[in-house]
């Protein structure tokens, strides 16, 4: 038997298909995991990244930020937050939103600082304020970059909410941990192609927002 | 009570033998990861057209979670190091090649007419000329990859302890002992920073012209790597 043909088992088994173990319970609550830990990482690193970016401070801070947030082991984190703080959402959430946060942070506020500065003081020549140069020039300007930010936190998100089913937690990566436990490799294989199904369609999501959402005199080739 | 760096027996190592271990399974694939990324860096710099192709594959490739890439490795690889090294080769070299492709581009085409009139050959001109001015670039895109490379070799515990200092978080679970899991984050931790620490000195020690301290062109790089 190959990868494939473990693949077929585990998705034509309709066992897999219902209940509280069912593909739609632990796809939704990957989802949900991921939808929340983006919004929190969002809420947090775009003002910041955006503001830094605007006034073009702080970048050795950021760059320091980015680093020190990269070296954090999140699956390390994770166990240790599950032992500090017992069962909850909390323990998940703060290594992802951690995890989530520089790259975030970092690429909004590059993005903000590498803009053409020629439309920017048009804009202020025309009478701008800060606010309107902010989001009607830096922001739709720079949107290609700080989406790719979004897109990269996303993924990585996607990637570590399955680790979180070693510590107990629900989503995909519980058929691969489960799996592993009860050697019941079929399951594995089946839980590894639903999370890398996610992650691949999480990267399909960006790029139709970004086709939708970045203007069409901005967009870059490739 | 314990000392701080006992280990339980089942895990075969003393402290530093994890820690030898860990930087082991993280870097080797950071090394197979450039070595590959080179040739094909070239390539796509050489033929255009391969560039946006092989950008979409490492993109996809990138997205794949490590969690998942080992268990299906395991059918062909079994619960091994290689099983871990693997994956781990694959994101260095998604990494590296964009930094490489970008950092070997941005030389000025001055530069390259320049060493061609002083009768430097491809070879001479790629070693002696493009890759010195990428090197800040280069190194940028390694120390992403080895960071990264380092925090994930961690998950290599859940495939039957291939996960060297991240085996501490099992072990810590099991038998109740907290202080293993805090030793489990914080080395690796610090692991992570000192690694990333002397590939900053190597950068100051091979392009001596840089200004100290990163520079611009190295933030950039680093910004697009937290990007992907």
């Amino acid at each position: 038997m190959n990868i494939l043909d473990f693949a077929d088992a585990f998705f034509s088994d309709s066992a897999h298909w219902h209940g509280y173990d069912g593909i739609p319970v632990r796809l939704g609550e990957h989802i949900q995991y991921t939808l929340m830990a983006l919004g929190i990482a969002a809420a947090i690193g775009l003002p910041v990244g955006l503001l830094t970016g605007h006034t073009g401070r702080g970048g050795n801070v950021l760059a320091l930020i980015a680093t020190s947030g990269r070296a954090l082991p999140s699956f390390g984190l994770m166990v240790l937050m599950f032992i500090l703080l017992g069962l909850g959402m909390a323990p998940v959430m703060i290594p992802l939103v951690v995890l989530a946060v520089p790259p975030i942070l970092v690429t909004t506020n590059e993005a903000m600082r590498s803009l053409d500065p020629a439309p920017v003081d048009a804009a202020r020549g025309m009478g701008m304020g800060e606010a309107q140069v902010l989001f009607r020039v830096e922001v739709p300007t720079a949107l290609p970059l700080i989406l790719s930010g979004l897109r990269s936190a996303a993924i990585q998100i996607v990637s570590t909410a399955t680790i979180a089913a070693y510590v107990s937690f629900g989503g995909l990566g519980r058929y691969i941990v489960d799996g592993l436990y009860q050697r019941d490799y079929e399951k594995v294989v089946g839980g590894a192609t639903l999370v890398a199904g996610l992650a691949v369609a999480t990267l399909l999501v960006f790029w139709a927002v970004a086709r939708l959402a970045v203007s069409r005199g901005v967009r870059r080739p490739g | 009570m314990n000392d701080v760096f006992d280990m339980p027996s089942y895990l075969e190592h003393s402290f530093l033998g994890l820690v030898g271990l860990h930087l082991r399974e993280a870097l080797v694939p950071v090394l197979a990861g450039l070595v590959l990324a080179l040739p094909l860096a070239q390539l796509c710099v050489r033929f255009r057209w391969l560039y946006p192709p092989v950008l979409w594959v490492t993109t996809v490739l990138y997205a794949i979670p490590s969690l998942a890439f080992f268990v299906v490795l395991i059918d062909y690889t079994g619960l091994s190091e290689l099983t871990v090294m693997i994956p781990l080769a694959v994101y260095s070299l998604v990494v590296l090649v964009p930094a490489i492709v970008d950092g070997v581009r941005s030389v000025p085409q001055e530069t390259l007419a320049a060493a061609t009139a002083m009768g430097l050959g491809p070879v001479r001109r790629y070693l002696q000329v493009q890759l010195p001015i990428a090197a800040p670039a280069i190194l940028a895109g390694l120390r992403v990859a080895a960071v990264s490379s380092i925090s994930l070799v961690s998950v290599g515990m859940l495939i039957g302890n291939e996960g060297a200092l991240g085996n501490m978080l099992d072990a810590g679970l099991k038998y109740n002992q907290p202080r293993l899991v805090w030793l489990s984050v914080i080395s690796t931790a610090v692991l992570a920073i000192l690694v990333d620490a002397l590939l900053i000195v190597l950068r100051m020690w091979v392009t001596p012209w840089m200004p100290r301290g990163g520079g611009r062109g190295a933030r950039t790089v680093l910004a697009k790597g937290a990007a992907r």
